[in-house]
């Protein structure tokens, strides 16, 4: 049943290519604002090969997404490549046979030497063979901050997490909401990280996140942590929004004085057409600890039995990692390139700082690459539900621990 | 069929050729995909599979860890309550609003259409419709202090302590006009001398009602009790257009969690648990309930 779907699905497509240049199906969720624009620069490129990248965004975060995605592969009707965040989301797909093997191509441009940090091309490898292409760099330990919303009450903006909490009386006087937070999982999720990291400090994060060790989780550095993110609760009481770039709007129209949320965000202030440094400012680890994880996308491709399409698909992927792609792209999306030889001096503020904390090697493995996605649901969930309730610091932090210590 | 097979004594086996051919691909069917699928996702739920299904058995694994999950928890007791209400208003308001337009009044085929219009929408467009009429800055609440009532608050959506109940005001609104049809078709087969006699005896009409006709209406009654049943055991549209089991999980139900696990949290034998005990609760229902059904009738 299974080989005739395949069978079908390829017959359906040599007779669609056979005329004229390859048409190769992109599923991605890149879909807001700064995320479309970033992501036509690679459709872009990819049509100058003389293939036609045939757009299939969808809608959603990769939360909605990535479902879609994976039961099209599972169904035998795998689209011709997709973003997915590399890391251990793949893992079965790949040891399932169901990813095209790129060792070759990797290995005849050399991506071992060019891609740095080089953990983004260990997460794209399995058993000695690469199997996708990392394209940007996205960290999420970031806070934006708008400069408008501390003029309004005539404060400095804030040069650290405590100095924003601080801040927080007078902010909500004025009527403007301290923390904008959009009301999904892993939005609340994504916060929890940061504030760990900017809290409980790297090491504590590590032995929890990478050793999944329950006592640090249980002790208390981690105790600080959930204290600390019970008070961010509170600051982000009367953020109704749900997406997040809806909260980040918050932040660039001064109703909201600031958002924990990856730097992705940057795209959306680009749009705005807000300028770092003077419209907004942005501070990695919280300012406290200066350090970022490394996640970001990558592309996979699924394995289609067509010659045409297997060649198309090694050309995308060469163009996906070729140095002007790297750096039109990565300008549009607010990520970082994931080589370290080109010329970035273009970039704005906050990129060149998240360039000079990569280049001075600051980096964390980020949770995609530690945690399953059954673990990670389970964090989204708890996480979900202490934001929006009012459950206490230490019921959280003992659930918390319970779901590191059964996590495999 | 043809006369050769009239005159040799037919054994109960060819009796109705054409018509047991005809419903071999539905019997088929259910066999494989019903039985057999059921059977399956079982089995798999007593394995260790993520992603893909793969046969490495945990024993009761998988639904200890489903029981002491607060989510599946919350799902349940969400699913609960609006079980529970959804039953009883979607059969008080559609038994009554259809009893009214039995009583012969002017306009009813105008009524009947305005009634039973919610029901051609599907749950996402009424899960979005009632996201906007419950939004406090556009909706009732906001309408309501327009007209001078400021201190007036409305907004269930945003309470994860009554966020169900804002769920189960879409669901009546979308669901009761089903049913309001199916109790005036039931209606409408009570033979009109019942009605004579009742007025000869000089009952009165509720009474008459609930005493005379809705017991006789207990056929429409059961249908319309397993149409709202299955109703709520498969709700999950109307909750992911109207508040996505926000805020946080407080409006999480049971078939939310089985596609989560299965498909985001690629843990598909924690969705294959959840789907089983799905099922079993409503093989808890229902088993008792056709036993007194249908085997009942036999016997007498």
């Amino acid at each position: 049943m299974k080989t005739m779907t395949h069978l079908l699905a390829s017959a359906a497509l040599v007779g669609a290519t056979a005329a004229h240049a390859t048409d190769l199906e992109v599923t991605h969720w890149w879909t807001s604002g700064g995320e479309a624009a970033a992501v036509a620069e690679f459709a872009k490129a990819f049509d100058a090969t003389g293939n036609t990248w045939v757009d299939g965004a969808i809608a959603g975060s990769g939360g909605t997404a990535r479902p879609i995605i994976i039961s099209r592969i599972l169904g035998g009707d795998p689209m011709g490549a997709t973003q997915l965040n590399h890391g251990r989301q793949a893992e079965e797909l790949i040891e399932a046979g169901l990813m095209t093997d790129l060792t070759e191509l990797a290995e005849a441009q050399g991506w071992k030497d060019i891609v740095n940090p080089p953990s983004l091309l260990d997460a794209c490898t399995l058993d000695g063979r690469v199997y996708c292409v990392p394209v940007n760099i996205h960290s999420g330990q970031w806070i934006w901050l708008s400069h408008g919303a501390f003029e309004k009450v005539g404060l400095d903006v804030p040069a650290d997490w405590n100095e924003f909490v601080a801040a927080a009386p007078k902010l909500e006087e004025a009527g403007i909401t301290p923390l904008a937070m959009g009301q999904q999982g892993w939005q609340q999720n994504l916060a929890f990280g940061t504030i760990t990291i900017a809290i409980a400090g790297i090491d504590a994060w590590r032995e929890v996140s990478v050793e999944r060790n329950a006592d640090t989780a249980a002790g208390p550095a981690y105790k600080a942590v959930f204290e600390a993110v019970a008070n961010a609760r509170e600051l982000a009481r009367n953020s109704n929004v749900q997406d997040w770039n809806l909260a980040t709007n918050l932040v660039i129209t001064d109703q909201a004085a600031g958002q924990i949320m990856g730097d992705w965000a940057q795209g959306e202030f680009q749009v705005a057409g807000e300028v770092a440094g003077v419209d907004y400012t942005c501070l990695p680890g919280l300012g406290v600890n200066e350090v970022l994880d490394t996640g970001g996308d990558a592309f996979y491709f699924p394995v289609i039995d067509d010659e045409a399409t297997k060649k198309a698909q090694m050309e995308l992927a060469s163009t996906l990692i070729s140095p002007e792609v790297q750096v039109a792209f990565n300008l549009k999306k607010g990520s970082l390139p994931v080589r370290g030889d080109i010329d970035m001096s273009s970039a704005n503020d906050c990129m060149q700082k998240g360039l000079s904390i990569l280049a001075d090697g600051n980096i964390l493995p980020s949770g995609d690459m530690n945690l399953t996605a059954d673990t990670q649901t389970q964090i989204e969930d708890l996480m979900a539900e202490f934001w929006t309730s009012d459950m206490s610091a230490a019921d959280a932090q003992a659930r918390y621990v319970d779901i590191i210590a059964s996590a495999e | 069929m043809s006369s050769s097979s009239k005159s040799r004594k037919p054994s109960g086996l060819f009796r109705n050729m054409s018509a047991k051919i005809a419903s071999v691909p539905m019997v088929l069917t259910a066999l494989v995909v019903f039985v057999g699928g059921t059977a399956w996702t079982v089995l798999y739920s007593f394995t260790s599979s993520k992603l893909l299904p793969k046969l490495n058995f945990v024993g009761l694994d998988q639904y200890e860890r489903l029981w002491s999950t607060r989510r599946w928890i919350i799902s349940i007791e969400n699913l609960a309550v609006y079980g529970f209400f959804s039953m009883i208003f979607t059969l008080v308001i559609g038994f009554t609003l259809a009893a009214m337009l039995d009583r012969k009044i002017r306009g009813e085929s105008i009524f009947r259409t305005i009634f039973l219009y919610p029901f051609a929408l599907s749950f996402v467009v009424t899960g979005l419709a009632w996201q906007w009429i419950l939004n406090p800055d556009l909706g009732i609440q906001n309408v309501v202090r327009q007209m001078g009532w400021e201190s007036f608050t409305f907004n269930p959506l945003n309470d994860p302590d009554i966020v169900i109940y804002g769920i189960l005001i879409a669901g009546l609104w979308q669901g009761t006009g089903l049913i309001m049809v199916i109790m005036l078709a039931g209606l409408r087969g009570i033979d009109e001398d019942i009605w004579k006699a009742a007025r000869v005896d000089g009952i009165g009409t509720v009474k008459t009602y609930i005493r005379v006709i809705i017991p006789m209406m207990r056929p429409v009654f059961v249908t319309a009790l397993v149409l709202i049943a299955s109703g709520i055991i498969k709700i999950y549209d109307l909750v992911v257009a109207q508040t996505n089991g926000g805020p946080g999980i407080a409006s999480e139900v049971p078939a939310k969690y089985v596609i989560n696990y299965m498909f985001r949290a690629q843990n598909l034998a924690q969705g294959f648990a959840a789907s089983t005990m799905m099922l079993l609760s409503v093989v808890i229902i229902l088993i008792p309930w056709a036993y007194l059904e249908f085997g009942g009738k036999k016997r007498g």
